[in-house]
């Protein structure tokens, strides 16, 4: 006899989830403010979406476009997403998390989850990690990491001379830093689209536990 | 930080009337932001300093460039424009020292011009995102603190500049090798733009806290204030 489907988030797991989530709200917003001072790319984000106080009341105050300000969230929310990532990875490890929900993923079930998923045929049962859901998971993960290393090699050029160097030097680490904030925008999206589409998953991600039926 | 709008501000400061004498005025913390928030993340960029402060090493050297690299038409950076650079006069200017300094006797150009200069190139970071390769000459600021006998234990050294610009850095800073007085630019006499007599050349240090047109030094215990640190930029400030 089979039961209905169950997703169950431990306390920690939601706690880094949630951790997560405000960290990289403020790493993107304040990240998008300082971009704009000196664009890499020939374009801006507007300014409301960026975060960092207000362009002009920093004009009035201290006669600044408020890169300072979002410097300082910027440098802030880093300290949050080291302590979101390492309770996540932490817990994923005492649990096993990593391994019982999130491997194994090989190319040949990602190539057929992929193609069920793009034809609409994957359904979505609560509780089980298909095959792209778990690559996605595991390509979020490299991102953050990635980020981090090359928000490192930007912000410790010198100290850390080396690791910029790993990045092809000063201004590629920036461009680096940029492709995976974009690559983490990317995951974001299809995220809380899926989300959108199966809206038990926030419940499980809120209260701990929700219940589907199997199918 | 070249933006015209910051022409405003100077004028407001230089309104203000400000003292180029009152170094020990611009010493010591004076954050009175009341927003919770703001405070909050003052209070992590102050964490911010230490974790930098633990970070830097005294022997680990900026990385240097093939002279060829070195930008000649240097982009041009302060709260004004290059305009409104204060044109110092050689014969007169002094260098003034203040602090747990033994020998404040002011230095006039051509005695700091007599001191062994050293030069590098290296890569200037600024804060907002863009960098250059300059080549840089003078006489290393710890050779000159212990020349004038300075206190070295002293936590910081402040510096201020004719244009109204302020600010400081600790002592493990003002002690490393690339740490220079200089007066030189690609080879040439510092240009009036960037800095003439003195600018004060940092590697490890973001470009805002490298000061040019310095005009007094002082050793001191109590953290300097810094223009851009007043208006939100993180004191330590390190690369």
């Amino acid at each position: 006899m089979i039961g209905p489907d169950v997703q169950k988030h431990p306390l920690v797991r939601r706690i880094s989830h949630w951790l997560f989530a405000l960290a990289i709200f403020v790493m993107i917003g304040s990240g998008w403010r300082i971009y704009d001072n000196v664009p890499i790319f020939p374009f801006t984000f507007p300014g409301w979406m960026t975060l960092g106080g207000g362009g002009g009341a920093s004009y009035a105050q201290h006669n600044e476009g408020g890169t300072g300000s979002a410097i300082a969230w910027h440098f802030a929310g880093m300290w949050l997403l080291v302590v979101a990532f390492l309770v996540y990875v932490v817990h994923g490890l005492v649990t096993r998390h990593f391994w019982r929900d999130l491997l194994p993923v090989g190319p040949r079930g990602f190539v057929r989850d992929f193609k069920a998923a793009a034809t609409f045929k994957l359904e979505h049962r609560l509780g089980h990690y298909n095959a792209v859901q778990k690559a996605f998971y595991w390509g979020a993960m490299f991102a953050i990491v990635m980020m981090v290393a090359s928000g490192l090699a930007i912000w410790k050029p010198v100290q850390l001379w080396w690791l910029t160097a790993l990045f092809g030097g000063f201004d590629f680490a920036r461009v680096v830093h940029f492709l995976f904030m974009a690559a983490i925008v990317g995951f974001l999206v299809v995220h809380v689209a899926l989300v959108a589409l199966v809206p038990k998953t926030l419940v499980a991600m809120v209260t701990g536990r929700a219940t589907g039926a199997h199918s | 930080m070249t933006d015209l709008r910051h022409e405003i501000g100077r004028r407001r400061l230089l309104g203000r009337g400000m003292s180029l004498g009152a170094l020990t005025l611009l010493t010591g913390c004076d954050f009175t932001d009341g927003d919770a928030v703001q405070t909050a993340l003052h209070a992590v960029s102050r964490w911010n300093d230490r974790v930098q402060a633990a970070l830097f090493s005294d022997t680990t050297l900026a990385p240097t460039y093939d002279p060829k690299r070195a930008i000649k038409d240097f982009r041009f950076n302060a709260f004004f424009g290059p305009q409104d650079s204060p044109v110092l006069n050689p014969e007169t200017y002094r260098l003034r020292l203040s602090g747990a300094i033994d020998d404040k006797r002011p230095w006039s150009v051509e005695q700091l011009r007599a001191l062994p200069q050293e030069s590098q190139v290296t890569r200037h970071i600024c804060v907002e995102g863009w960098s250059m390769i300059g080549q840089w000459a003078g006489q290393p600021l710890g050779q000159f603190l212990k020349r004038v006998g300075a206190d070295t234990r002293a936590r910081y050294v402040g510096f201020e500049c004719a244009d109204g610009y302020y600010g400081g850095i600790d002592m493990a800073t003002a002690l490393h090798p690339q740490t220079i007085m200089a007066m030189s630019l690609s080879g040439e006499t510092l240009p009036t733009k960037y800095g003439f007599p003195l600018k004060v050349r940092i590697p490890t240090k973001l470009g805002f806290k490298n000061p040019k047109w310095v005009t007094a030094m002082c050793v001191t215990n109590q953290q300097p204030r810094g223009f851009w640190e007043d208006r939100g930029y993180n004191w330590f400030s390190g690369t």
